[in-house]
């Protein structure tokens, strides 16, 4: 026998059954047809929407660009941009760090491993529409207040929280990160115990300390992780919808007005929501920007990630 | 929507609900006949009907009379089995429910978005249904019109109490700050003054009003009209202009601020809605807010209301031109609904909202029910299809009226003579959620500037008229 008909014997439809290859479409199937069905499939509806006047009653109407240039003309659009960049940014600032320091710290813990890692990982159990309701009565403005009350004891406040333009945004990044670090935390703490113990060994032997260490063996080995993460939480803060929504309805007077409550706004913000096109437009440009963010920071992290 | 439907709610435009008013004050206004019982047609086949229920949050009472008005109603149209589902109203999810198929069969509305429903043909035709109700022709005519579309048909129904927004007080804080809970204000500078000393004497907030989901400059079109503003004027050519920097929404803003920075009266808590305004103020934390007439049943089914503390007074109105909002709530059963469910949503219609009005022994059995279930009976409302129907309704009712109407007699003893207003015409929503950032940044911005803040909010408001007249 020679190779060519050893190729075609190998590629035909029986050997594929018999190798598994229907076995794994069978398997995969279920997958592909919920992904198809619920996120393809409307991804593909947005995209057509976007060009469209519509009420989804109705029969819709070709708008062209219509949608993209009613929205890019909307005075609330760079209101919306700005706050979503200061959201990514404060959430940066203090969500990005704070796991990963939490991580590193529980995992030079000896003793009750496990109840820190519970007691961080607890937020993420917890509903986030009851941990937003929950804040939300923790942030009264009163001098009775639960927040209030507790900093009045050092001598501190009484806060507005979310009563006050400065201060409303920082209070939704604050709940936001307590409510998120917990599933970063346990992601960090899984990358930890990858890294090679002979690392650390030779660390103490070349002398270094637990901050050394940390600066020279723990971060470098983290790098792919770090930057996984790191992309995935500016996508997710550019989304930001959760707090602004439950919290203020984007006030008060836009100062949580993000890009994606302005979308829920367009489609819904009006009782009968008349602008389905100009919130699937406004996602379609969102989408878009963060997939060339995206594609722009994988290419020039490759280098960094890979080394 | 198109021009026309635009053109014609605009020409309706303010008068209708003023026109209401002054029909339902006739003496002569028609009323239907006690004896005239509701009929429809029945289904042909046995049908499965889902409906509005009660509020979220309702309390075992209202649950449990809901359920046996169910009770009754099935056991009176063997062949129709309904299934309630809790609904609450709101500018920010209706659209949701609408696009999403998730609303019931039958769904409640707001008097203003009929008209758009009807002209996005996201709604039934109920006119064959409505004509075999012998009360059908016996709507007022200015309340049917908002349900009704440009060939003249029914599709939604006026279902509940038309309302004139209100001045509600805690009785309670009143006595407690040292004011008299039985003379409740009746200037603008007097609500200043009481709010005040509400603040001062009790800690709570004298004087606040909704902030969010459109419910700020709801409220805020409110106190406009009580000024003697408009938020939207309508050309001769049937296009509305927006007007939300007239002098009376900024009398109206910079009475806000006064209570707010000036007294310190308005309290700590400035995210409020419909639903949050009420919970806050059955907790005893606000003295004075501004809703409409009828929300003292929801204070009692969904936050538990003691009636001791209840107060409603008329809106001070300031100025020849001034009114009151006015508005109510009408039923709709989905487009595309099969002849069986529209017949089923008719008798369901008549039966929980409508039977009352028109047959004593209705009236009696719905409210008996009620009254026997600790929920509220007499509730002050506007007349749905005459005056005299009113009050021959509340005559049918009077002795199982349990709401505390001796605290409501500063409004229902001057709603009649007060002008009712309807909401702007055009755009509604849009122009209401152009003006909450505008309420925000009063109540939480010592420098709110606001001339510039209605200046921005007018181009907003515009552009979303602009785009609903194109």
């Amino acid at each position: 026998m020679d190779s060519a008909q050893h190729s075609a014997r190998r590629r035909g439809p029986l050997t594929w059954v018999r190798g598994g290859g229907l076995t794994t479409v069978v398997f995969a199937l279920p997958m592909i047809i919920i992904f198809g069905l619920f996120s393809v499939w409307p991804i593909l509806r947005s995209v057509v929407m976007a060009f469209q006047e519509t009420n989804l009653t109705g029969t819709a109407k070709w708008a062209g660009l219509d949608n993209f240039a009613w929205v890019l003309s909307d005075p609330d659009l760079p209101i919306a941009i700005t706050n979503t960049a200061y959201f990514a940014v404060l959430a940066l600032v203090f969500g990005f760090p704070i796991p990963l320091i939490g991580a590193v710290l529980m995992s030079e813990v000896k003793r009750l491993k496990g109840f820190y890692t519970t007691l961080a990982y607890l937020p993420a159990v917890i509903p986030p529409v009851v941990a937003v309701l929950l804040w939300r009565f923790f942030y009264d403005g009163a001098p009775t207040g639960v927040f209030n009350q507790l900093l009045g004891w050092i001598g501190l406040g009484p806060f507005p929280w979310l009563n006050d333009r400065l201060w409303a945004m920082p209070s939704l990044v604050l709940e936001a990160t307590w409510a998120g670090a917990g599933g970063t935390v346990i992601i960090y703490l899984a990358a930890l115990v990858g890294v090679p113990g002979e690392l650390y060994e030779a660390a103490e032997l070349d002398g270094a300390g637990i901050w050394r260490k940390i600066w020279h063996v723990t971060l470098p080995q983290l790098r792919g992780v770090l930057f996984i993460t790191l992309i995935l939480q500016l996508i997710a803060t550019a989304q930001v919808f959760l707090e602004p929504y439950l919290f203020t309805g984007g006030g008060p007077n836009k100062a949580t007005l993000t890009i994606l409550l302005m979308i829920y706004n367009y489609a819904f913000g009006a009782s009968l929501g008349s602008d389905y096109g100009a919130a699937t437009a406004l996602s379609m440009m969102l989408a878009a920007f963060l997939a060339v963010f995206s594609l722009i920071y994988f290419r020039l992290t490759r280098s960094w990630s890979q080394s | 929507m198109s021009a026309t439907i635009r053109r014609a709610i605009a020409g309706l435009g303010v008068v209708a609900l003023a026109t209401t008013a002054a029909a339902c004050a006739s003496p002569t206004a028609s009323s239907p006949s006690a004896s005239q019982a509701p009929t429809s047609s029945a289904p042909a086949a046995p049908v499965n009907l889902t409906v509005v229920g009660l509020l979220p949050g309702a309390t075992p009472e209202a649950q449990k009379n809901l359920a046996n008005q169910v009770k009754l109603f099935e056991e009176a149209n063997p062949n129709i089995t309904v299934t309630t589902k809790e609904y609450e109203w709101k500018a920010t999810t209706f659209a949701a429910d609408l696009a999403g198929g998730t609303l019931p069969d039958v769904f409640e509305i707001p008097f203003t978005d009929a008209k758009t429903l009807i002209a996005n043909g996201q709604i039934a035709d109920m006119n064959d249904q409505l004509g075999e109700f012998p009360f059908g022709g016996a709507f007022n005519p200015n309340v049917l019109q908002y349900g009704q579309g440009p060939d003249g048909h029914a599709y939604a129904i006026p279902a509940k109490s038309v309302y004139g927004i209100g001045l509600h007080y805690n009785r309670e804080l009143f006595t407690k700050a040292g004011l008299d809970p039985n003379k409740p204000p009746t200037t603008w500078d007097e609500v200043r003054a009481d709010a005040k000393q509400i603040a001062d004497k009790t800690k709570a907030a004298g004087y606040v009003q909704m902030t969010q989901s459109n419910t700020g400059g709801w409220q805020l079109t409110v106190a406009t009209y009580a000024r003697g503003g408009q938020m939207e004027t309508v050309g001769a050519d049937g296009k509305a202009t927006a007007t939300l920097d007239n002098p009376g929404t900024k009398a109206a803003l910079q009475f806000l601020k006064d209570v707010r920075w000036t007294d310190n009266a308005a309290g700590s808590n400035f995210n409020l809605d419909w639903g949050t305004i009420n919970q806050a103020f059955a907790a005893g934390q606000i003295g004075m807010y501004t809703s409409g007439q009828d929300v003292y049943t929801s204070l009692v089914q969904a936050n538990a209301i003691k009636p001791d503390i209840y107060g409603l007074a008329m809106i001070p109105l300031e100025g020849d031109s001034a009114g009151i909002l006015g508005g109510g709530t009408m039923a709709a059963v989905k487009a595309g609904s099969s002849d069986d469910i529209r017949k089923a949503a008719a008798k369901w219609i008549s039966h929980w909202y409508l039977s009352r009005y028109t047959s004593e022994k209705a009236a009696l059995a719905f409210n008996q029910q009620a009254f026997d279930d600790k929920q509220p009976v007499g509730t002050p409302e506007l007349p749905m299809f005459s005056d005299a129907n009113l009050e021959q309704y509340r005559t049918w009712i009077k002795p199982l009226i349990n709401v505390p109407l001796d605290h409501m007699t500063d409004f229902t003893s001057k709603i009649g003579a007060a002008k009712i207003l309807n909401e702007p015409p055009v755009a509604t929503q849009d122009v209401y959620a152009a003006l909450d950032p505008v309420v925000q940044a009063v109540f939480t911005d010592k420098n709110a500037d606001i001339d510039a803040l209605l200046a921005a909010a007018n181009k907003t408001a515009q552009r979303a008229i602009d785009k609903a007249q194109r």
